[in-house]
């Protein structure tokens, strides 16, 4: 078990910038959720930290050595595949035994450890079989068993559950988190899909671009995004975001989205608000939680407004709302038993106490 | 054509097939026309090998129906099976497929290997030229490399021309580039993952190979191996050119050279060595055909 960093990681292929200047340390036993859309630079990052991309600038330390040169399988790691790459002539035992095999462990160790993973990951049964005889989230299970059994250093998965479908990939999410929590191993996770990153990690890497645009637990990027990127990538649906300026009107700090529609800022947020320029052109971040149907006793920061919808997307527990304001399509989401439909009016309400204000050109969260 | 129609008719009414249907009944009508045409084609001749190797040369020159085996006898099979000169050809032969094609395969898997995993500087014009070479006519190559050969004896004093073993030199240079082309058409379709995996799991490179590589390819490998099998133990411009002691020839030459004295065709001995000689590949073929044909075409579609 190791700490792993990355020290001003750059990956050149030819002209283009993959990976542009990446810092990140992850602690002994913690899980990593390396997140973004696909080009961002994630995957690349985590092949680097797996040996099988050179790196073109920087230092990549696991366990306090550098690993810059190090060949993959000098360097105690063990990855897990998207598609799995099981080796298809080889039964499950053979699969996960190979790596030991080959470091010419005792054949009653490699025969333990074996057993030991398949009970952990509850394929005991299928010890026998090839991997075509198996199912996508059986062959994965295998595909974790080969690495547990080496009990590397480091864990990497390469978008493991992107091949399974939806319901399998919930099970096989909360198999991994389990799976980590017994073996404890440190951990990088690369997906795209923003909910796993959420689920899984200790703490969570935005990347875009080839850059970290954020680094933080899922809540500190839930609730306090540093960018648009951050704030419109985590969570779903996504958060609103609708141009704005600030004004003072009666001494007091508005936040004007239309001539007509303005909202006074809570106090807490106000201090915060009162130094940016009446000028700048804004973004108004708000979550679709945050736009709920108006109550008739409102607490302080929640204000009511009337819209007429667009369109309603009932989902048992809630009912997404749709509406445009100024242009912006925005999404609330309010009880199933508001009496939100098609095309009529709404009264709602935002809460303006968990608003976030951003740069419109910068995109950074103010 | 609505249901109610059909309902008028009831049960009396022909079964109508749909048009996609009519159409498959047609295609496979032709297909069976032409493969029927083709099998007659192509198994006429050994048919008629057959026939005539079972006759005495007496009956093979009579004015009979060829078509037709009146007093069938052995004595062409006794005849050349218990000569030492053919069986002499046939070890020959024997000997140069087996070499040549370990050689071969020992040359081409791993380049293969290397030209479809390694990325090192060249490797897809490399890639390229192997196959280029592959289209090269060997016929215009056998004069060249018999002067390369003519030259070697004379400034080193080794002599290679009219020794069997020549033949282990040359035959890889027929066999080595289509061979190595498609093992990277089939190495090129394992999942670069796979040896990934590998790679993390410890295995140097020459492991990934043969614990990995190999296994999983072993159609293409056997198909290859087939190919490289038929190439040498059919070749006959080659030895024809190289060898010429009778101690040195090999099966196809041998049978030529030996069996046909000036204007005298020996043909029952003549057919009968040509069956047998048929019969080593006839054999493999048989036993392989699944991973041949699988093989061919997991090479057809992939690189």
């Amino acid at each position: 078990m190791a700490e792993v960093s990355l020290r001003k990681v750059v990956k050149r292929y030819d002209e283009v910038e993959a990976v542009r200047g990446i810092d990140l340390d992850i602690a002994d036993h913690e899980f990593v959720v390396l997140v973004g859309p696909s080009g961002c630079g994630k995957s690349t990052t985590l092949r680097m930290i797996a040996g099988l991309e050179d790196i073109s600038d920087g230092d990549i330390t696991i366990g306090g050595d550098i690993v810059n040169d190090v060949p993959p399988k000098d360097r105690d790691i063990a990855m897990v595949f998207q598609n799995y790459a099981l080796y298809p002539h080889m039964t499950v035992a053979e699969n996960m035994s190979f790596g030991l095999r080959l470091k010419h462990y005792p054949k009653a160790e490699i025969k333990s450890r074996v057993a030991e993973a398949a009970r952990m990951l509850d394929i005991t049964d299928l010890i026998d079989r090839k991997p075509k005889q198996l199912s996508g989230g059986q062959r994965q299970r295998v595909a974790m068993g080969r690495a547990i059994v080496r009990n590397p250093k480091v864990f990497l998965f390469d978008e493991p559950l992107s091949n399974l479908d939806a319901k399998l990939r919930v099970q096989m999410r909360i198999e991994i988190k389990k799976v980590h929590q017994k073996v404890r191993t440190t951990t990088v996770y690369v997906t795209h899909d923003q909910v796993e990153a959420m689920t899984l990690a200790d703490r969570v890497v935005v990347m875009n671009h080839g850059r970290i645009e954020q680094i933080g637990t899922p809540n500190e990027l839930y609730h306090k995004p540093a960018t648009r990127f951050v704030a419109s990538f985590i969570g779903s649906p996504a958060m609103n975001f609708v141009p704005c300026r600030l004004e003072d009107v009666g001494g007091r700090l508005h936040v004007r989205l239309t001539d007509r529609l303005a909202f006074p800022v809570p106090p807490a947020r106000a201090a915060r608000y009162q130094a940016v320029p009446r000028s700048e052109k804004l973004l108004l971040g708000m979550r679709p939680e945050h736009v709920t149907e108006a109550r008739p006793h409102t607490e302080p920061g929640i204000e009511p407004f009337d819209a007429v919808l667009d369109v309603t997307e009932p989902m048992g527990m809630e009912t997404l709302v749709y509406f445009t304001l100024e242009g912006t399509q925005i999404c609330g989401r309010v009880n199933p038993n508001a009496g939100a439909q098609d095309g009529a009016p709404l009264r709602l309400a935002v809460d303006l106490n968990n608003m976030h204000l951003l740069n419109e050109v910068t995109g950074v969260v103010l | 054509m609505s249901a109610i129609t059909v309902d008028k008719a009831g049960p009396t009414r022909k079964v109508k097939y749909g048009s996609i249907s009519r159409d498959r009944a047609w295609a496979l009508r032709w297909s069976y026309f032409f493969l029927i045409l083709f099998a007659i084609l192509s198994l006429t001749p050994p048919l008629y090998m057959l026939i005539t190797s079972l006759k005495s040369s007496a009956e093979i020159s009579a004015a009979t129906n060829p078509w037709w085996v009146y007093h069938p006898t052995l004595e062409n099979y006794i005849g050349l099976l218990t000569s030492n000169q053919f069986l002499r050809f046939f070890w020959n032969s024997a000997w140069v497929s087996i070499f040549v094609v370990t050689i071969t395969m020992l040359i081409s898997v791993p380049a293969a290997f290397a030209l479809a995993r390694m990325k090192f500087w060249g490797s897809a014009t490399l890639a390229t030229g192997v196959f280029l070479t592959y289209l090269i006519p060997d016929t215009l190559l056998f004069i060249p490399l018999f002067k390369m050969f003519a030259l070697f004896g004379d400034y080193t004093g080794i002599q290679l021309v009219n020794r069997w073993y020549v033949l282990l030199i040359i035959y890889p240079t027929l066999t080595v580039p289509f061979c190595t082309w498609i093992m990277i058409g089939y190495f090129a379709s394992i999942p670069k993952e796979l040896d990934e995996a590998a790679i993390i799991d410890g295995a140097s490179w020459f492991q990934t190979l043969t614990r990995i590589f190999i296994p999983v390819a072993l159609p293409g490998l056997i198909a290859a191996t087939i190919f490289a099998f038929t190439v040498s133990w059919a070749q006959f411009l080659y030895p024809l050119v190289f060898t010429t002691s009778t101690d040195q020839l090999v099966l196809p030459v041998g049978i030529i050279t030996t069996l046909i004295k000036g204007d005298v065709f020996n043909w029952g001995q003549i057919m009968t060595g040509a069956l047998l000689g048929a019969a080593p590949p006839l054999i493999i073929y048989a036993f392989l055909m699944d991973y041949y044909i699988a093989g061919l075409t997991a090479g057809a579609t992939k690189g």
